[in-house]
């Protein structure tokens, strides 16, 4: 399967020329670009680890593209995010998010269903990378 | 406007309180003087007076009966700070090309009000004054809130902002569409559409507003079989998805009831039509604060007063009360859809719903500036005869916060409901990309859904479907002041 979560996942893979228009884009808005990556794909596990803060003084995209090489470099097999920070009030939060790192083989999630009372279920769902290794070796070893 | 004889307010106050009737301008309710303080309530009305009945004795009246008059003199005005209490025309002009018909303006002392309550809001401007015989007809066109009164509210119990932060989309309008055909599917079926949409790409489905629990559905049946499509399709996409459970019942009782086993069964989402009532409303928002759910509201109904000029209520009144009430989705026009709505006019009624400060914006229809004090936004939803081949014209309008909900522009997909869903988000997420790499995606929108449709074959079946298909006719709804051409 092919995990959705971000702004662009359904086109295909954005190429490093996409991504750098679309960095240009967040920093004319002014937003800060963060990376970050996981083995945890789970879709309520927000906490990405971040490679770094946001780039709140990085103002060239040629910049942020570096980072994000050594962040590809370090996690080849990791998914990896781009995301935006707008400080505007009223705002304050994420206002772009999108996959530019997956790992080559997603097996993706197992719906696991609790039967209660009547007919009633409680959902919840695990990803199968997660439940068989522990964190940095679920999609293929960390490269030193 | 100011000529009339006999408009000036009697203050000699034995003469103004001796038994029998008076004008109402001169009772007080017409002041041509008065400059609204800053905790005024201030509301404009488009009226249409009788033949032979003075515009500003017209103006006065509606004052009059939005607030403390009756038709006749009463002593016990006396007994009270009356000159406080009443409310004040202080402005009528003529309405720009449309004769007969009359803008006013009308001060109202925040006294008047109950805190936190648009019922009483609704009581007061829109209780009496719209059946007055005096007027052929009324329309309340705009509202002024001062943020004093806004703090009475706790607004929005989710927000734009944080909604997006649970359900991790950013960036991008998000999707929708609502289960067709409304009224008919067992449960089990209705699943069945729920999931094809959200599997195939979408991040919400939603119930129509008049599916609540008829015989051939029990509501406990469509919510258990609802939110196992919901979990398949979450995580077989690894996102977080939704399904606006409509909890639109006989009773708040009953509502509580439906919406506490829509949390129990992990839904992220409720929703209630606008039918229900203002009160029944904020009850809800209450609920969804106390319960981490996003609060969805149809706006049915609202058709009956806001679509005709002359009469009614403007939906960017609507749009006021329900950011207030406390509301995370209303439904607010399409612009390019079935139903209607001039695209300035729709774009005035979602700001009103998005902007942190409202400015005067008179093609938008937006009469008065509007500070929010930090009030959270309501999510504007876009739904009604939308397809793929207007996303270029939804994004230029709408931006990025707006829900689109293509209902038959998903279901009805020659290749089936996934195919449909996956035509609709490859074309949004397309013109997304396009519009940030600095494309003029207004002009170069068909070319760039064209380019997707080349590798999208779900897109280019749509593209061929429903590509040329339009609702071109004359909005009746439209701004009276002329568009100034835009400043590039």
């Amino acid at each position: 399967m092919r995990i959705t979560q971000g702004t662009f996942s359904f086109l295909p893979d954005l190429s490093d020329a996409q991504i750098t228009a679309q960095v240009e884009h967040a920093l004319r808005q002014g937003w800060a670009i963060g990376i970050e990556y996981t083995d945890d794909p789970h879709p309520r596990n927000t906490f990405w680890e971040m490679f770094g803060n946001p780039m709140f003084d990085v103002s060239d995209a040629a910049g942020v593209m570096l980072e994000l090489r050594q962040c590809r470099k370090t996690f080849p097999d990791h998914y990896i995010r781009l995301a935006a920070f707008d400080s505007t009030h009223g705002t304050e939060s994420v206002v772009l998010s999108f996959i530019v790192n997956r790992p080559k083989h997603e097996p993706g999630f197992r719906l696991i269903r609790t039967e209660e009372a009547g007919r009633s279920l409680r959902y919840s769902i695990e990803s199968y990378a997660v439940q068989r290794s522990p964190e940095g070796e679920r999609y293929g070893l960390r490269q030193e | 406007m100011g000529h009339m004889k006999d408009a000036t307010q009697i203050t000699d106050a034995k003469k103004r309180y001796s038994a029998g009737v008076l004008k109402y301008a001169q009772m007080g309710y017409w002041n041509a003087d008065y400059v609204p303080k800053a905790t005024d309530i201030l509301a404009l009305f488009r009226i249409t007076p009788q033949d032979g009945v003075d515009p500003i004795e017209a103006a006065a009246a509606v004052a009059g009966e939005s607030s403390t008059a009756t038709w006749t003199v009463v002593w016990t005005d006396r007994l009270t700070a009356c000159d406080m209490y009443r409310a004040k025309a202080y402005r009528v002009e003529p309405v720009p090309n449309n004769p007969g018909q009359y803008f006013c303006h009308v001060a109202y002392d925040l006294s008047l009000f109950e805190e936190g309550s648009i019922t009483n809001v609704a009581a007061s401007i829109i209780g009496n004054v719209f059946s007055f015989k005096p007027l052929k007809a009324a329309r309340l066109e705009d509202m002024q809130f001062p943020v004093a009164y806004v703090k009475t509210f706790a607004g929005p119990p989710t927000g734009i902002v944080v909604e997006r932060e649970r359900l991790d989309k950013f960036g991008r309008p998000l999707l929708g569409a609502t289960t067709k055909p409304k009224l008919g599917l067992s449960g089990r079926n209705y699943g069945r559409v729920v999931y094809e949409g959200l599997r195939g790409g979408l991040d919400f489905m939603k119930d129509d507003e008049n599916i609540n629990s008829q015989p051939f559905m029990h509501w406990r049946d469509r919510f258990l079989f609802v939110m196992d499509a919901v979990n398949k399709a979450s995580a077989a996409t690894g996102e977080v998805k939704g399904s606006y459970l409509n909890v639109t019942a006989g009773t708040m009782e009953e509502m509580y009831r439906r919406a506490e086993f829509a949390k129990s069964l992990g839904s992220v989402i409720v929703m209630i039509d606008l039918v229900v009532g203002y009160t029944a409303i904020q009850s809800m928002s209450h609920w969804c604060r106390q319960n981490d759910m996003i609060l969805h509201l149809h706006r049915a109904g609202h058709g009956t007063y806001t679509r005709q000029k002359n009469h009614g209520v403007s939906f960017r009144v609507i749009a006021k009360w329900m950011r207030l009430a406390g509301v995370d989705h209303i439904h607010a026009g399409t612009a390019v859809g079935k139903l209607e709505g001039d695209p300035m006019t729709v774009q005035g009624y979602y700001n009103v719903c998005r902007d942190t400060h409202t400015v005067v914006d008179l093609p938008r229809g937006i009469f008065f500036e509007q500070d929010w004090g930090a009030l959270k936004k309501v999510m504007p939803v876009a739904s009604g005869g939308i397809h793929a081949g207007q996303m270029h014209q939804l994004l230029d309008l709408f931006g990025d916060d707006v829900v689109l909900q293509f209902g038959g522009g998903t279901i009805g997909h020659p290749q089936g409901i996934q195919a449909g869903a996956t035509a609709n988000r490859v074309a949004l997420e397309a013109m997304v990309l396009a519009r940030n790499e600095g494309r003029d995606i207004a002009n170069e929108g068909p070319a760039i859904l064209a380019e997707a449709a080349r590798w999208c074959s779900p897109l280019r079946a749509a593209l061929d479907t429903w590509g040329e298909v339009s609702f071109n006719y004359t909005p009746t709804d439209s701004s009276d002041y002329v568009p100034t051409l835009a400043v590039a």
